[in-house]
């Protein structure tokens, strides 16, 4: 299973279509196989990152807030998103591969612990 | 600091204070960490402000401004206020035009203790292409027999009246439409006009929509959910099908008018709401009363203003307005340049008697801009039924009747006279001439194919 998650800093980015920083882990039996993978868009795109979604091949999506349209059309070409998650990204990718995570999850390290500021 | 701004905070019962402003408020710290958030926040983000409480507000408005919180920053050291227009992404994955006022808060000694940021929903004034949107929305209604004029002169009064609205109508009339333009018109305009289908969904589900459930109500309950009644707090809930409406959510409405309180799914603490309710159906409710399947009581709690659209076939003169309206648009939205009517497809279009109201002239309009290769729409591009209009309803009434008597006198075929005799040989001489072509037969003797079909069955000519 291949899971991107949308990053800011080391949080899930609150918006989709403002992300600039994608990490892509791919993961089997609730294991991460080596080291995720960092990207870096040229610039923030919701198109340009739903087609770096479809060339990757993910199948899970980990993001903030989405806009339907996007939504829609993920979903179409089989994709599942797990939306509106606020909180450090790494915790976030414990719980998708543990199963546990859902749309609109808050995170129990999100108020732990304060991104810093950019 | 932060404990210092909690302190003020509560002082102040600043929740209290904020929880009634029809506009999304957010109160940050010194961090920048959300400290309290109204229910009008609460429904355009989705989190609760429990939730929401100790983490950064740019990750729960999901905004685009401040994303690296260098305006917030500004403002809370220059303690100068900043108004900028920007978008959020709504828990129903909107993205929403938002007008943000961030302003500084100080505590006793006058040091910046945090910051207050008011979010001001735009929406209504922008549609998505950016146009101004029409704010009576009167004016995408169109009429101008005498029975829409009168009803264009009642509208603004319903809508300057706080009392619950019945929409009556056959449907296609334009109720929905009716119901917006009022709630656009009135004074909850800046607030949500929120349409359920009282219809469309089981009653479990229909009364987990309209009142909300909270945590554990039931499985899968995994958090508590505001109902369209909080949703449209301080608007109008449109509840369209209100014939179809379960009796038992229909005592439970009932209340909500009366008290203006419910409890929701599972819930032990009774909510309070402020919201206009106009209600639609097609059905005949006074008869649904008379039969024990709508509540007397709400009946008349509903009925305190009544609107009646009337049906297309009563409004004299607006079917060829409309007519020529859906030219123009849909010429617009599929690129094509029809210019008019012959005179043929008008005869025909303005003597059918549109059972399916203005919904139903839009779809053979439609249909008519997709067919037609010319500059006029002719007769020929028109759908087939619109040629027999008393001919499907007749039919079936016609064969119901007519069924038993037939078995019982002749059988199909048989030779004895009557119209069953002519009709039979109509359908052989079509068939023969088209060359056994159904459709071409069917067409032939203005009908539809399935009823060729089910006559072909009849007469054994299959």
């Amino acid at each position: 299973m291949k899971i991107l998650i949308t990053v800011r800093k080391n949080w899930v980015a609150p918006r989709f279509d403002l992300t600039s920083e994608v990490v892509i882990a791919l993961c089997e039996d609730q294991h991460i196989l080596g080291s995720p993978r960092t990207i870096l868009m040229t610039r923030p795109s919701a198109e340009e990152l739903c087609a770096l979604i479809i060339k990757e091949g993910i199948n899970t999506v980990i993001c903030g807030g989405i806009e339907d349209r996007h939504l829609q059309y993920l979903a179409w070409k089989k994709i599942r998103i797990i939306d509106s998650v606020v909180g450090p990204y790494a915790e976030a990718l414990k719980a998708a591969i543990a199963g546990f995570l859902q749309s609109g999850t808050i995170l129990p390290g999100a108020k732990q612990g304060v991104p810093k500021n950019e | 600091m932060k404990s210092t701004t909690t302190a003020f905070i509560d002082k102040l019962k600043i929740s209290e204070i904020i929880s009634g402003v029809p506009h999304g408020i957010a109160i940050l710290d010194r961090d920048l960490c959300v400290v309290e958030m109204n229910r009008s926040l609460e429904l355009l983000t989705g989190l609760t402000a429990s939730e929401a409480r100790g983490i950064r507000a740019d990750f729960i408005l999901r905004c685009n401004i401040g994303k690296s919180s260098k305006q917030f920053r500004e403002v809370l050291e220059t303690g100068n206020s900043l108004s900028v227009t920007g978008d959020i992404i709504t828990q129903h994955h909107q993205k929403s035009p938002i007008h943000f006022t961030v302003s500084s808060l100080r505590d006793d000694s006058g040091k910046s203790a945090g910051l207050c940021i008011f979010l001001e929903d735009i929406s209504v004034l922008q549609s998505v292409d950016g146009k101004e949107s029409n704010l009576d929305g009167v004016k995408d209604i169109l009429g101008r027999s005498p029975k829409m004029l009168e009803m264009f002169e009642l509208m603004p009064v319903l809508a300057h009246t706080d009392a619950s609205i019945l929409i009556t109508g056959e449907t296609g009339t334009g109720k929905d439409m009716i119901a917006e333009a009022i709630h656009r018109a009135s004074s909850r305009t800046r607030h949500s006009f929120i349409k359920i289908n009282c219809g469309a969904l089981p009653e479990a589900l229909l009364e987990s929509e309209l009142f909300g459930h909270v945590r554990g109500a039931f499985t899968g309950a995994v958090k508590d959910k505001p109902g369209l009644f909080s949703l449209a707090q301080n608007g109008t809930i449109f509840l369209t099908e209100i014939g179809d409406l379960p009796l038992s959510l229909q005592v439970k409405l009932l209340s909500v008018l009366d008290d203006k309180e419910f409890f929701p799914v599972g819930g032990v603490k009774k909510e309070k709401v402020d919201v206009r309710i106009i209600a639609a159906t097609h059905r005949p409710l006074r008869e649904l009363v008379r039969r024990g399947e709508f509540r007397e009581d709400l009946f008349y709690r509903l009925n305190v203003l009544r609107l009646h659209l009337p049906a297309l076939r009563e409004r004299d003169g607006d079917i060829r307005l409309l007519l020529d309206h859906f030219l123009r648009q849909l010429n617009t939205d599929l690129g094509k340049s029809i210019k008019e009517y012959t005179s043929k497809a008008i005869e025909i279009l303005t003597s059918y008697h549109y059972p399916g109201n203005v919904r139903e002239l839009r779809n053979i309009v439609e249909y008519a801009v997709h067919i037609c290769q010319g500059k006029s729409v002719k007769k020929e591009c028109l759908p087939e039924y619109v040629f027999s209009p008393q001919e499907d309803s007749g039919t079936v009434g016609e064969e119901e009747r007519e069924q038993p008597g037939a078995g019982q006198t002749q059988s199909p075929g048989s030779a004895g006279g009557g119209w069953s005799d002519i009709e039979k040989e109509m359908i052989l001489d079509a068939l023969k001439k088209t060359g056994g072509n159904r459709t071409k037969a069917a067409k032939r003797l203005g009908w539809g194919r399935t009823t060729l079909w089910r006559k072909l069955n009849r007469y054994s000519l299959n």
